[in-house]
């Protein structure tokens, strides 16, 4: 058989999934969008801007996702970067084995079951009272967007954590000496050395977390209590509830589209910032 | 680089051996290491190092693998602190000052260049670690130098990944060379290299030495790369160093067994002391023969020793020697032959002493007339050349 059928043949699987599973989803939804809502709910076919006209109506929810997905980034990658680093040079590998479990654990438990953790600990009987028993004054956290960027960075740190970590345990510790021999001290050797080798972690975990933030709807539902929603949100809201599958597709088409822009600039920023290194994995 | 702040001790010491540059040169210390000594929990690695390292020279340290030729290099770089004992630069006991702050650079063994920096970048990060930083153009001006200086003019913008393992290892000379260091320490630069680049290296990195000045410390575990390059060699073994001297000492004089055969090549016959005459020994084997040899060090009797010959100081003949002709003569039977140009290398068995090497060069053979494997020969040599030393 000639190597190139062969490649064609083993690609197959993935090619079709990627066809049925990916593509063709987004190709309806497109489709969608320039629809109509039946009288019942669902879709109706017709070529009509109506529902893109209609997007101001969810203004609140693209503000909320495009505000606290990249907040919610920043703060995730600012815990993760010294965690990541602490496991990474700073512990005896016995000890790396049984932090690392104790980032992963959390991430066998549902978010669900997580994010009710939170509801008490934010919640009237937890913290709050903490904080007015301290006579700090009374403070509603529970449903407030500082509560889903709390549940978001919970949520998401193990996600942020492990790229990063794995890049710089790949690190050469001997660039960190040669540093030093060559008259460099150790926090200057971080910025010059450090940083910018485990640029690819911090690259890979910022989109990966960045990428399903914009997605996310549990978390928000759970601790935002009705109040801050995300676009994932005002989907689950229009396909399950109202039934409006034209303006719904309207708006998911308008988030991919966001993300595709978003996600291009970041990558060739990235890019550019690695100055064409062809070694830096993005994803 | 932050200097140390040093003053220098300009002691008349005696002359470092071998053909330095400039031999009327008063030898100046550039760095010492008394008693120094380091644990890693229950391995001692390094154990008690005495040594006093001369400006300009080329010192190495030879030793097999894991007898601390590299942990005494790193207490050099500042990259260890040792357990006890003193390491000292100008003078100064620098113990615990960090490598940041010795003005000594290292060649590492696989390199370490930075991957994420340029060539140029590379060589430049030491200078651009000083301050006050010194201006660009300076800058640029020292690693355009210095790019010629290790023959690569033109490679400044080029990317770690895209040069071969030679050019690597010259960008990381150039990368300590451009700090002029106090001492340059280089843990195995040639241990990647192929056979023929290596020797191509041994040789530029020898005259660049001569040419700069710079006082180089080199690690290996090849005795011949140790011996072509160095004005004098440490001998290592098991965290101790046995024997220093230059290259021509070494293998002339070497104090112990271990050292005659980790230098060069050599043939050995155990025995007892029997007597002394002055510097002549008189060995006792151990089926009763009497061999004489010259003493190496201090020789009692009864002590155990060696005989150390050294393969080109033995002779083959057909017929049976003279006493005239020779100190010592064996009959051997003839194993092998190796044919190596200018010598031609013999394995021969004797009857009691096991195998020996035999090296002879082009003109003796064709007069003597070449010998077969399997042809029976007499094997003779000097009393004068066999050595006698210790036993380990
Ligand atoms: N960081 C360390 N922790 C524990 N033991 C060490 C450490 N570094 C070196 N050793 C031990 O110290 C001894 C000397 O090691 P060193 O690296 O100096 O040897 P070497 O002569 O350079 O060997 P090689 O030629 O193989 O590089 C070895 O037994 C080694 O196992
Ligand atoms: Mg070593």
């Amino acid at each position: 058989m000639q190597p190139r059928v062969k490649t064609w043949l083993f690609l197959m699987p993935a090619g079709l999934w990627f066809l049925t599973m990916l593509v063709l989803p987004l190709v309806v939804v497109f489709i969608f969008s320039f629809g109509e809502r039946g009288a019942a709910g669902g879709y109706v076919p017709a070529f009509t801007l109506d529902q893109y006209a209609n997007l101001p109506a969810r203004w609140a929810a693209f503000r909320n996702t495009l505000t606290l997905a990249p907040i919610g980034t920043v703060v995730c990658l600012l815990i993760a970067y010294p965690l990541a680093y602490f496991l990474a040079l700073r512990t005896t590998p016995k000890w790396r084995t049984l932090l690392l479990i104790l980032v992963i654990v959390p991430f066998w438990t549902s978010i669900l079951i997580r994010s009710y953790a939170w509801i008490f600990i934010l919640g009237g009987r937890g913290l709050p009272t903490l904080i007015s028993a301290l006579g700090l004054g009374d403070v509603q956290l529970i449903n407030t967007p500082f509560a889903v960027l709390v549940g978001i960075v919970y949520g998401y740190l193990p996600l942020m954590v492990f790229p990063i970590f794995v890049s710089l345990e790949r690190l050469d510790k001997r660039l960190l000496e040669a540093s030093s021999d060559l008259g460099c001290p150790p926090w200057r050797s971080f910025l010059n050395v450090t940083l910018p080798l485990s640029m690819p972690g911090v690259a890979t975990g910022c989109m990966l977390v960045f990428i399903l933030l914009m997605g996310e709807f549990l978390i928000p539902a759970i601790l935002g209590g009705g109040k801050v929603f995300f676009v994932g949100n005002a989907l689950v809201d229009l396909f399950l509830q109202s039934r409006n599958w034209a303006y719904g597709s309207a708006v998911a088409v308008t988030l991919v589209a966001i993300m595709l822009v978003t996600v291009t600039a970041y990558m060739r920023f990235t890019r550019r910032w690695a100055g064409g290194r062809d070694d830096v994995s993005l994803m | 680089m932050g200097y140390i702040h040093v003053s220098m001790d300009i002691d008349r010491l005696e002359q470092f051996t071998a053909e330095s540059p400039d031999p009327d040169a008063p030898a100046i210390r550039i760095a010492e290491m008394r008693g120094a000594t380091k644990r890693y929990g229950d391995v001692l690695a390094a154990d008690n190092l005495n040594l006093t390292i001369f400006k300009g020279e080329f010192l190495s340290f030879l030793g097999p693998s894991g007898c601390g030729k590299t942990t005494a290099l790193r207490m050099l770089a500042g990259f260890e602190e040792p357990t006890s004992g003193d390491i000292l630069l100008d003078g100064e006991v620098v113990n615990s000052v960090p490598a940041h702050r010795r003005p000594v650079n290292m060649v590492f063994q696989h390199y370490a260049l930075f991957p994420h920096l340029n060539v140029a970048d590379n060589i430049s990060y030491g200078l651009r670690q000083q301050r006050p930083k010194p201006p660009k153009d300076q800058i640029d001006d020292a690693v355009r130098q210095t790019l010629e200086t290790v023959r690569m003019p033109g490679f400044g913008p080029r990317r770690i990944w895209e040069m071969s393992g030679g050019q690597q290892q010259r960008v990381a000379l150039a990368r300590a060379l451009i700090n002029q260091p106090k001492l340059l320490l280089l843990d195995e630069p040639m241990a990647a290299l192929d056979r023929k680049l290596r020797r191509d290296m041994q040789i530029e990195l020898q005259s660049l030495q001569r040419k700069l000045g710079i006082t180089f410390v080199l690690v290996t575990h090849d005795q011949e790369e140790a011996l072509s390059m160095s004005d004098r060699i440490a001998i290592m073994r098991g965290g101790r160093i046995v024997q220093i001297g230059s290259p021509r000492d070494l293998y002339d004089r070497p104090n112990s067994r271990y050292v005659a055969d980790f230098v060069g090549k050599s043939n050995f016959i155990d025995g007892v002391v029997a007597e002394i005459d002055g510097p002549k020994i008189a060995l006792k084997t151990p089926d009763g023969q009497k061999l004489q040899g010259m003493a190496v060090g201090q020789l009692a009797k009864g002590d155990a020793a060696t005989i150390s010959l050294r393969p080109e100081q033995c002779s083959l003949a057909r017929k049976q020697p003279s006493n005239t002709q020779a100190g010592m003569r064996l009959p051997v039977k003839i194993i092998n032959r190796i044919f190596l140009g200018e010598h031609t290398e013999y394995l021969v068995k004797t009857e009691n002493f096991g195998d020996f090497l035999v090296l002879v060069p082009r003109q003796a053979e064709t007069a003597e007339g070449r010998f077969e494997p399997g042809d029976d020969a007499w094997l003779y040599w000097q009393t004068s050349s066999a050595l006698v030393l210790q036993a380990d």
